[in-house]
């Protein structure tokens, strides 16, 4: 399966390097929805649960935005169709398209981030960093992995923008929740928290159980 | 216990799209080697039935065989060896010849030597470097065709694969997926005298049904011309 993911990613990276469809798309509406909360809620500087908030809302619907782009390629040029006739483990394309999705999510972070610091953020963000890293991580596993599948379910329908965040938003409650009780203590005036371990677990576990959901009913959403 | 000299085996095969039956009670055997040609207006289920035997579609009545294999449960286990060209090309428009052959033989796990010779027997090796959106029709037919036989397919599924050829490339494309190939073929045409060359044995569908299965030598052009009537 190893090779198989391989090839899928070589081949989604390259798509997405020439078509610059998803990423540049999910930054310009990360950073534009941070001006828009900027000038919106007429404040400068947003600290605690308001900034943990904001932040991941921001992030979650940027995500969506990649998630309708997610198997575009695959439903418009035949590529499942070429997929299905080889002699591959279907469940690689699950692990190709989260690990792809997972990584659009990290690069639009590299640049959401500092802009969300830069824009609203009160205290300063390099105090926060070192553990939001490790809550942006499981986050971003968290809607990789739910995204995928959904964004799997929804590209057979007609309706596949309207239905990928019908499905994909209750799914991920769960996960924004977590989120945001993980990083309201690192956003605080008077510099960062503890890190609520209960809330990382439970994100580590839902990022868990989802993978294994997804892993047992992919190869069924390709099938005929 | 299958018969190892049998490509396909089709017993009461149908299959409907909701409740639209598009194919009902088909059945037919092709031996290994030999050509079967599929005559049949538009919605006759040609590619319907090509799909099926292909993996892509699962039957919803009767039982078939490919390569002595069950459908669809051991669908795993013949993919690697059918070579299926469709109406799609199943290309990526952004990438380049080359490059989604290289794909394809990733994933079919061929070398990668075999892309530029497929390539080359296409006659594409000098575009191989553009991406297939800058292709014409009949450049991308013939990516397409290198994509179909890759692997080197022991059954070659071609739903009207000369379609978009000019003369000389559907000439230059014959020793892959022509009569001179050795694998097995099931060809779909519109072509009442040309698609009969090089066939062994002739179906003809009209409305989902087997209007006529015979040896092609036996087949006059007259009833193919009925399937269009």
């Amino acid at each position: 399966m190893r090779a198989t993911v391989a090839a899928l990613l070589a081949k989604e990276f390259t798509l997405e390097w020439r078509t610059r469809e998803s990423v540049p798309a999910m930054v310009l509406f990360s950073i534009a929805t941070y001006v828009v909360f900027h000038f919106g809620l007429d404040r400068d500087r947003v600290t605690g649960d308001i900034a943990s908030g904001i932040l991941w809302v921001t992030l979650l619907f940027a995500a969506i935005l990649g998630l309708n782009r997610l198997f575009v390629s695959e439903h418009e040029q035949g590529g499942f169709d070429g997929f299905l006739l080889a002699p591959v483990d279907r469940t690689a394309m699950l692990v190709a398209k989260a690990i792809t999705l997972f990584s659009f999510l990290c690069i639009v972070e590299l640049v959401a981030l500092p802009a969300f610091g830069l824009l609203l953020l009160g205290p300063p963000l390099t105090q926060a960093l070192p553990q939001l890293v490790l809550v942006l991580v499981l986050v971003n596993a968290g809607i990789a992995v739910v995204g995928t599948l959904v964004a799997g379910l929804a590209i057979q329908t007609r309706a596949r923008d309207l239905i990928v965040p019908l499905l994909a938003l209750p799914l991920l409650v769960p996960v924004m929740l977590g989120a945001a009780r993980s990083a309201t203590p690192l956003l605080r005036d008077g510099g960062a928290g503890a890190l609520p371990g209960n809330w990382i677990a439970i994100l580590a576990i839902y990022d868990l159980l989802f993978a294994l959901i997804a892993y047992a009913v992919f190869d069924f959403l390709l099938e005929d | 216990m299958p018969d190892p000299h049998t490509a396909v085996s089709l017993r009461g095969v149908g299959r409907r799209y909701g409740e639209r039956v598009v194919l009902r009670d088909v059945s037919l055997e092709l031996a290994a080697g030999q050509t079967l040609v599929v005559f049949g207006p538009n919605g006759a289920g040609k590619t319907t039935l090509l799909r099926m035997l292909a993996t892509l579609l699962r039957p919803h009545a009767g039982e078939i065989e490919v390569l002595g294999r069950a459908l669809p449960q051991d669908g795993y286990a013949v993919r690697g060896r059918i070579g299926f060209l469709g109406h799609e090309a199943l290309l990526y428009r952004e990438l380049s010849g080359r490059e989604n052959l290289r794909f394809h033989a990733r994933l079919h796990r061929v070398a990668q030597r075999r892309v530029d010779e497929a390539l080359d027997a296409v006659g594409m090796l000098a575009r191989a470097g553009d991406p297939v959106a800058e292709l014409s029709r009949g450049m991308v037919q013939r990516l397409a065709i290198a994509r179909t036989v890759l692997h080197e397919p022991e059954l070659l599924l071609l739903d009207e694969p000369l379609a978009n050829l000019d003369p000389a490339a559907a000439a230059q494309v014959a020793p892959l997926i022509g009569a001179g190939s050795s694998a097995a073929r099931i060809v779909t045409s519109h072509d009442p005298t040309g698609g009969l060359v090089g066939a062994d044995l002739a179906l003809g569908l009209k409305g989902g049904r087997v209007a006529f299965l015979a040896p092609a030598a036996s087949v006059r052009p007259q009833q193919i011309a009925e399937l269009y009537a």
